[in-house]
């Protein structure tokens, strides 16, 4: 308590420490060449060892905050190996590491409570993960055991507390501007591509595990084996839609075109839920959200849940029969014709072109 | 003897979505006034998901004591909570919330918890997010709050006693997690196809136990975090460029330097 017998200088000394123990909310209404105090976490995934190369979209959003970035990994394996990487990448000044290998699969039950220390210990004003399976289900555990509100699918950082998402599965674009203390994120991939490994030289030091038990056990995992491109972070994408007819039409048709372009795989919606590709496939606003250099896509019609996963690709192409298409409003280069014919055509041609 | 299954399904009522949404003029939001509103279709597979515990397997029956549906926003959301009754849900809560204040995912959660607690629940079913903030955090939220399992975008639920064994979908495939209830589960497009309500239900619906609440009733006031700075159409794309056959394409493809 402040004891009005106390000196102004004594006053003083104490409103500045009340003021440093405030940081986060001390720093709001500064602008460009004030006094920048943002300090980040970037949570990173690894799998046995290896750093996940989407995640490190979050060190990318971090930069646009200004000051220093700390990489945060845990699991088995990730000292001798995810942290090593992770500490090359230009622009982090530390990689906090847990090596316990609870926390292997991404059990929101505890990695909630190991963030939540790593955070409050760092005191850090902004903590971004990817907006991956892995993000998605963990942040906003964090938020509440913080009593923040997360912002999720973040795609522009304007300012320190005011973000850019898009709502209604990309028909409108939000600005919102945060009052919590710590601001929680998660950044789309596409907007935020990952940070390089280069020539840094990040200390790495090892952050304090509260070690709290997961009520959820994993049990196993059904990955699908792809020697393709990453859908999520390919530079071209062959997509493909209910206009197949089949799986054994998609499997004929579209694979050939794909490797053509050395592109990754994709699919609509209604060419999973008909069974033709593997769910993991699904571009929209149920899905992945890509945006690569091509989107190529052949009988699909052009939906708007479709549409807000693909529609920030460079460029976009369609062959549909049905010239009144939707995906015609969108389309760059827009082909109307039987995709039996052209398909197999446009294959044909690309290969002779290598 | 198994534990009975309290099973909490909140809803939430959003623009249909196959409506497009339009952007207001004066960028404060979306037009939401005399737009078909439904219930959030990730929703729609919850309650589905809750009843098919207690008819399936019909050997076996899983003990669901009871099926709470409820929902926060105006009082016009209370015939979704019917539709929902009528798909086979036992009571409907509906927490009057004006449409002006929509509520963020932190204050709805924090709504739930105290609703779960009050009514004994110990597995909520929530959609994986809303079509229309597309936020994807309110079971999560709640899981964190009330400090039980969670098991998100869910495509298959199993409950054997207290044990629950849910396959999720993650990025580049599937995963199984396994807990012991209370639980929170979020669910995914491929969990079901959720069933009409028929004229029948809809009409038995109407008998069944509704009740109305407010924020105060849980000690809650609407808070945001979050202020809407503006509202805005995306860039719109231009589009429309069409080719005459294949080697059109790939000119093109040259063209725009992606080939």
């Amino acid at each position: 308590m402040l004891s009005p017998a106390r000196s102004a200088t004594a006053t003083a000394t104490v409103l500045r420490s009340l003021r440093a123990s405030q940081l986060p909310i001390r720093r709001y209404g500064l602008g460009a060449g004030g006094d920048r105090l943002a300090s980040t976490l970037a949570i990173l995934e690894q799998r046995d060892g290896k750093l996940s190369q989407a995640s490190l979209g979050a060190v990318t959003a971090g930069k646009k905050l200004g000051g220093p970035i700390h990489a945060f990994v845990a699991g088995s394996g990730s000292k001798s190996g995810a942290a090593g990487e992770a500490a090359k990448v230009d622009g982090l000044e530390k990689v906090v590491v847990v090596e316990n290998a609870a926390y292997d699969h991404g059990l929101a039950e505890n990695w909630a409570p190991l963030l939540a220390e790593t955070i409050k210990k760092g005191g850090y004003s902004h903590v971004i993960a990817s907006h991956t399976a892995f993000g998605k289900s963990v942040l906003p555990r964090v938020g509440a055991l913080l009593d923040v509100q997360p912002i999720s699918d973040v795609t522009a950082i304007e300012s320190e507390d005011t973000f850019v998402r898009p709502i209604y599965a990309g028909n409108a674009i939000l600005t919102v501007q945060s009052s919590d203390n710590t601001k929680l994120l998660t950044v789309r991939q596409t907007a935020f591509p990952p940070a390089e490994a280069g020539s840094g030289t990040a200390a790495v030091e090892d952050g304090a595990d509260p070690n709290v038990p997961s009520a959820t056990e994993w049990v196993s995992e059904n990955l699908t084996k792809s020697d393709r491109p990453d859908l999520g972070s390919a530079d071209r994408v062959v997509s493909g839609g209910r206009g197949l007819k089949s799986k054994e039409e998609f499997d004929r048709l579209i694979p050939p075109l794909a490797d053509a372009l050395g592109a990754a795989i994709g699919a609509s919606r209604a060419a999973v839920d008909s069974g033709f590709a593997d769910n993991s496939l699904q571009v929209g606003q149920t899905g992945k959200n890509v945006a690569p250099q091509l989107y190529l896509c052949a009988g699909i019609s052009g939906a708007i849940q479709h549409l807000a996963g693909m529609k920030d690709s460079k460029v976009i192409a369609a062959i549909n029969k049905d010239a009144d298409a939707p995906i015609f409003q969108v389309a760059d280069v827009g082909l109307v014709g039987d995709l039996f014919e052209k398909v197999p055509e446009l294959t044909e041609k690309l290969k002779a072109l290598k | 003897m198994a534990t009975k299954l309290r099973i909490l399904v909140p809803i939430k009522r959003v623009i249909d979505y196959a409506v497009k949404p339009r952007v207001k003029a004066d960028k404060t939001g979306v037009e939401t006034a005399n737009v078909k509103h439904s219930i959030n279709p990730f929703d729609d597979l919850s309650v589905e998901e809750a009843i098919r515990l207690r008819e399936k397997p019909r050997e076996k029956p899983l003990p669901v004591e009871d099926i709470l549906v409820v929902s926060a926003g105006p009082p016009k959301t209370v015939e979704l909570i019917r539709l929902a009754l009528a798909m086979g849900a036992d009571r409907g809560l509906l927490v009057d919330v004006p449409e002006s204040q929509p509520l963020e995912p932190l204050t709805v959660a924090k709504l739930l918890k105290a609703v779960a607690e009050k009514e004994e629940s110990n597995l909520i079913f929530l959609g994986k997010q809303a079509i229309d903030d597309d936020a994807g955090q309110t079971g999560q939220i709640l899981a964190g709050l009330l400090n039980w399992p969670q098991a998100t975008q869910a495509s298959k639920v199993e409950i054997d006693g207290d044990n629950v064994t849910v396959t999720r979908e993650i990025d580049g495939g599937v995963e199984t997690l396994k807990a012991k209830l209370p639980m929170i589960i979020t669910t995914d497009l491929r969990l079901n196809v959720p069933r009409y309500a028929t004229l029948p239900n809809i009409m038995k619906a109407k008998k069944k136990k509704f009740e109305k609440k407010t924020l105060k009733d849980y000690g809650l006031e609407a808070f945001g975090r979050l202020k809407t700075v503006k509202v805005e159409e995306p860039q719109p794309r231009k589009g429309g460029g069409k080719v005459e056959d294949v080697d059109g394409m790939i000119g093109k493809f040259k063209e725009l330097g992606v080939l």
